[in-house]
Formats: C-alpha cells, structure tokens, sequence
C-alpha cells in the first residue's frame, strides 16, 4: 500500500523564520516536513508521509481571513492529499484560530483535517464542532504528545475508519456522544474512584460539571421600602392548566405570568409544571414555591415597595445549561426594562 | 432561596437563603396554615435582609 499523502500547516514560528517581527509574511508552500512535520514523520513511520509544508504568518492569517484560506486552499489541493493537519497550536491564540480556520475550511472542500490545541486557546471553543481538535498542553513542551495523539487520529480520518469518543481518541469533547464499553463495569469503576477521593489522590470523574458563570455580587437594595421586587422560580409554578405547556423536564421555554390583583395562590388557580419532585404540595398551595401571598401583604403593608406584576417561570429539571442561560438573560432583560429592583429567585 | 445550597454555590448565586425541602422550599405540610404563613414570613424577611446586605462573595444566609 502507498503511503497516505499529507499536507501540513504551521506559523513562521514553527518554521523557525522568526517571531513576532515575522508574523506578517504571506502563506508559502515548501516541499517536505518542517519543524513539528519531523515529529509527525517519525511518528507515521510507513504509514504516511508529508508532502509539503504551509507557512503563514499569524498576523497576516488573521488580518487576511478571507483571502487567505482561498490562497492556501488551493496550495493544499494542489497537492491531492488524503490529510491535511494544522498545527498543534497549544496556547497560541492567533495560531490557534488561524488553525482552526484553515482545517475547517479544507475539511469542507472534502479532504480530512485536523488539529491540536490547548482547551483554553479561544480557536478550541470556535471550531470544537467542525473538526476533531486534539487536547494539548498549553505550550510546545507538549509536541511528542501532541502528536502521539495526533497522528493516530489523522491517520484514521484519512482511511475513514471509525472515530472513537473523546476519551479514547484525546480530542476535545465536540458536543457528539460516542458509546463505548468499559473495561471494567460502573460498580468497579466507582469504587475505585471512591477509593482515591478517600486517599486525597486524584480521580477522574466520569459526569464532569459543566463550568458556570461567576458574576460579581450586585449592591444591596438601599430602600426595600421602595423597592420593587420581581419573582423568578425554576420550580415551575404556572397559571392552573399550563397555558404555555412548559415541558416538566429539560424545558425549552419559561413562562410571565401575570399576577395583577392576585393576594394568593390556591389549588384552583395555580399548579406546577415541573417533574422529578412529588407535586403534592405545591398544587395544593404554590405559595409553597414562589411567596406571592407574604409579599403581596407586605406591599400592602408598606414593608416593600411593590410586587412586580409579573412573576417568571420556567422547570429546573434536567433542563440544560445553555437554556437556562438563554432564558436567564430573556428575563433579566424584561426585568431592567420593568424597573425592577431586586429579584426572589426560588428553586425546588 | 434553595433547600439544596450547594447546587446555589455550584451555579454561582451570590446571595443565598437556605430554605425547608426540595418539593417545598418556603412552606411545610406539617404545619397548620397558620404556623406555615409564618415560617413563610421569616424566609421572606431573610431574603429581604439579604436583599439589603452588602456581600463581596458567594453568601448564605443561616
């Protein structure tokens, strides 16, 4: 079998022209590994060999974009390659999307790409979903294992053999489940874990949270005597009948509701939504979820300023991050534009 | 106002109020009426005073 061909895409970095003061040239194409290209040749062995080499400068990739994937586009088709491999890029923010670039656009035209690069470098977060973006350290200490991991996966995309998850392959996790058995079955698994968590050592966990947010605290209500205090719940508290059918799992909507007038909340006028709990007790008396009946006598009694005459709400449960931020946003911008002052998040 | 504070923390709120269970967090079933509009009262007031408090992290208020 002949070996596979391969086109290879670095910075003038890695080209060893020059640093910072060469990050304008323009993209040239050269016969044969260079730099990294060495690495991937040693590691490809019979298997596949790199025909030729893109150099490009940072600066000029990412001031030219449009231009510039057009030109070395061309150079790398001119070479009919069964791969084409960018980088790896590691923490190099401008390399890192100059690569991510490149590789997707060359993927589309049908030719298999991939690259490498630290999780935090920002071309990680644009181009995870395009292309297969394997996991490196965070500078070029990182090379050998870079490509170790690299070239094997290329070398796959190129004979369109099967992709295996994130964990087995090292690319950043793309949004895309992958099912795989384990060796071992999940009690094993999690008494081992436990094992190391109880010895202080290090544990890989096999449901990673999702990262949230952190956002500095705001400054406290000055006069809650005159405040006007809205009500957002993700305990999925609605008007008797669910008008706006919110799902009462991994809902894809939240609902405003009205409460004009409203002193307290019965059995007969209000429910909720939301699944994974025992509903008993908030249909009987949602006030149980969201307190409209004390702040609406403590409106009354001058303790507050003014219940908000919408009250927000949406179901927590199993619903994904992404939405919730969505609707969180939605809602705050509703809020601003009602003036409100403070906000009584509750959550069941 | 959350009955599971660590999962308030984990997502980032910065002013939290501890509240009594999980299907309902401002009230109990145990109580009569009565009893229960005034545990509601004192959760109220708490995330009121919180409301009202300045806080430089992540807060929960006992």
């Amino acid at each position: 079998m002949s070996k596979l061909r391969v086109v290879h895409y670095i910075n003038q970095f890695f080209a060893q022209i020059g640093g910072e003061e060469m990050a304008h040239i323009p993209p040239e194409k050269r016969d044969g590994p260079i730099g990294p290209g060495l690495a991937f040749k040693a590691q490809f062995g019979d298997e596949a060999e790199i025909v030729a080499t893109i150099i490009c400068g940072d600066s000029y990739f990412n001031e030219n974009l449009d231009t510039v994937t057009k030109t070395i586009l061309e150079m790398v088709k001119e070479e009919q390659p069964d791969l084409f491999i960018a980088g790896p890029a590691f923490n190099a923010g401008r390399y890192g999307v100059a690569c991510g670039s490149i590789a997707k656009v060359v993927q589309k035209s049908g030719i298999p790409s991939i690259t490498g690069m630290y999780i935090e470098n920002p071309g990680a977060d644009m181009f995870k979903q395009d292309i297969y973006i394997i996991s490196t350290k965070n500078n070029a200490a990182g090379m050998r294992s870079a490509v170790k991991d690299m070239a094997p996966l290329g070398l796959k995309l190129a004979r369109n053999e099967k992709i295996g998850a994130s964990i087995e392959e090292g690319y950043i996790p793309n949004g895309v489940r992958v099912n795989f058995f384990e060796k071992e079955r999940g009690s094993q698994r999690a008494v081992k874990m436990l094992l190391q968590k109880l010895a202080g050592k290090e544990f890989v966990t096999e449901y990673p949270m999702p990262t949230f947010d952190r956002v500095e605290p705001q400054a406290p209500v000055e006069d809650i005597t005159k405040a006007k205090i809205a009500i957002v719940t993700s305990g999925g508290i609605v008007p008797k009948g669910n008008p706006d059918r919110i799902e009462s799992s991994s809902a894809s909507k939240f609902g405003k509701y009205d409460i004009d007038g409203v002193n307290d909340l019965t059995a007969e006028t209000y429910e909720t939504a939301h699944g994974g709990y025992d509903p008993t007790y908030a249909n009987k008396d949602a006030d149980r979820v969201i307190p409209v009946d004390v702040l609406r006598q403590y409106e009354k009694e001058g303790r507050i300023g003014q219940l908000n005459r919408y009250f927000y709400s949406t179901v927590g449960n199993g619903t994904a991050v992404a939405s919730a931020k969505k609707f969180g946003a939605e809602i705050a911008k509703d809020l601003i534009s009602q003036n409100v002052s403070a906000v009584i998040l509750t959550s069941t | 106002m959350c009955t599971v504070t660590p999962i308030s923390l984990t997502v980032g709120a910065n002013r939290i109020v501890p509240t009594v269970a999980i299907p309902h967090p401002l009230g109990n079933p145990a109580y009569t009426m009565d009893e229960e509009l005034e545990l509601r009262k004192e959760l109220v007031d708490k995330a009121l005073k919180a409301l009202q408090t300045e806080v430089y992290k992540q807060t929960i208020f006992e």
